[in-house]
């Protein structure tokens, strides 16, 4: 029968990049303990323009880039936010806006609808307040976003539910998924947190324990069935209770780049926490250099740089070794194997993080600019 | 269900487009890129939102000058498939 599937593992050349993470900014009103972003967080002082953003759009579009998140921080804190929106869908981007929903509302929203948005990815950190608010670091957060779905639903926007859970809110899971349904969303993203930056210093607060992780994913499971064509499902498990690495980046340097605030390019999140890469910046070079030629994006592209037990694996075009920022965070070395998988000499650091989850969670450690 | 009378249309958060950086039909949603095979390209090019996949099928097989039959378990397999992801929509009436 005639397929639909995604992008499979290609010849040994560099395709175009897939997607572009655009994050605008590092500032944002909430707090949460897993955020993403680097502990050393950018000031505004050092964000790139509104100018410079444009013409990263135009350069990514050019480059074969196909999709472009929004993302930050909270991208609502900057201005332009709807001019950029425009500038990406006249070159024919498709732009989603990944949001905490913490600022603005309507007006915003359909501005942005306007200007060629084509979907929303808002953050939930529960599905009752006091604990959501909690979770975010910021009392009133919960009611903010229950407009701010309302009123995507409002612009007919398409909306997506981006939950992170952890083991102080797993629990309720079920309770999420009907509220994503009650909102209106077609999409909820069920992703376990994962253990870097941020994440990693409060490990001792997020991890789950086996038992509540399977009730979880037995609860997503049902439902994905229930909802099938209603609410679709996505759900990422958490790393550390599996026995092979996930595809981190679906491979370095493979589909993705992330723009940081200051313009530095980095094929994913914790990237610049190596040490001896000298990451590139949109002020100095093309995005296409960045992407074909820096030595950055090079070098853990493929499978030349493997160690064994990777090199000779017949999973190393499947996983590609799992993820660079995780074996560095882990086992000290981001050319070691990623220590997750139950191959690596160094698996043993993984189930001894397991035993954190048995004991009472560690409090909060925010984030915040320190 | 998807069946011979359902009117079909992209779901509000798909793009079905032609990309001229990788020479072929591409069909995006957020976080995912699908590529369509040929035959894919062909049924998505006739989900318009009018056109029922009754009215889909006999369109491929007057075109590709092939049975019926076969093609309308394709279509309609492809298709709800496509809508079980959330990719299609019912249109209105």
């Amino acid at each position: 029968m005639p397929s639909v599937d995604p992008p499979t593992a290609g010849p040994p050349t560099i395709d175009p990049p897939l997607a572009l993470l655009a994050e605008l900014t590092h500032r944002c009103p909430l707090a949460c303990p897993y955020c993403s972003n680097p502990i050393e967080l950018e000031r505004a002082s050092s964000e790139l323009h509104g100018e410079d953003w444009r013409r990263v759009l135009r350069e990514a579009a050019a480059l074969g880039v196909l999709q472009v998140h929004f993302s930050g921080g909270e991208p609502m804190v900057r201005r332009e936010l709807a001019t950029l929106i425009a500038e990406a869908a006249s070159h024919g981007l498709y732009s989603n806006l990944i949001t905490s929903g913490a600022l603005g509302g309507e007006r915003e929203i359909a501005a942005f609808a306007e200007a060629g948005l084509r979907h929303v990815q808002l953050s939930l950190q529960d599905h009752e307040a006091a604990n959501a608010d909690r979770i975010a670091g910021l009392a009133g957060a919960f009611e903010r976003k229950m407009k701010f779905a309302a009123a995507v639903r409002a612009a007919g926007l398409p909306l997506t539910l981006n939950m992170v859970v952890h083991r102080q809110n797993l629990d309720g899971i079920a309770e999420m998924i009907d509220l994503a349904q009650s909102l209106g969303a077609r999409r909820v993203e069920i992703a376990h947190v994962q253990y870097y930056a941020w994440a990693l210093e409060n490990r001792a607060a997020l991890l789950p324990t086996r038992a509540q992780l399977d009730e979880a994913t037995r609860i997503v499971e049902a439902a994905r069935e229930r909802l099938k064509g209603v609410l679709a499902i996505d759900y990422v498990v958490p790393d550390y209770y599996g026995v092979r690495p996930k595809s981190c980046m679906n491979g370095w340097g493979r589909q993705f780049l992330n723009v940081m605030p200051s313009g530095t390019v980095v094929p994913c999140h914790a990237a610049q926490t190596i040490p001896g890469i000298d990451f590139p910046s949109v002020r100095e070079a093309s995005l296409a250099d960045i992407w074909y030629r820096s030595d950055a994006f090079n070098r853990f592209r493929g499978t030349g740089w493997m160690p064994d037990p990777c090199r000779d694996c017949d999973r190393r075009e499947i996983d590609w070794g799992g993820c660079r920022c995780q074996a560095l965070a882990l086992t000290g070395d981001a050319a070691r194997t990623d220590p997750v998988c139950a191959l690596s000499p160094e698996h043993g650091v993984i189930e001894a993080a397991l035993t954190e989850a048995a004991a009472a969670p560690a409090p909060f450690i925010y984030r915040r600019y320190r | 269900m998807v069946d011979s009378a359902s009117v079909l249309r992209l779901a509000p958060h798909i793009v079905f487009r032609f990309d001229e950086t990788r020479r072929r039909w591409i069909m995006m949603a957020p976080e995912r890129l699908m590529l369509p095979d040929e035959q894919a390209v062909e049924i998505l090019k006739l989900v318009d939102g009018k056109a029922s996949v009754a009215a889909i099928v006999d369109a491929l097989a007057a075109r590709f000058n092939a049975p019926r039959q076969e093609i309308a378990g394709d279509v309609t397999e492809m298709l709800q498939d496509l809508a079980d992801k959330g990719c299609l929509a019912h249109a209105e009436r």
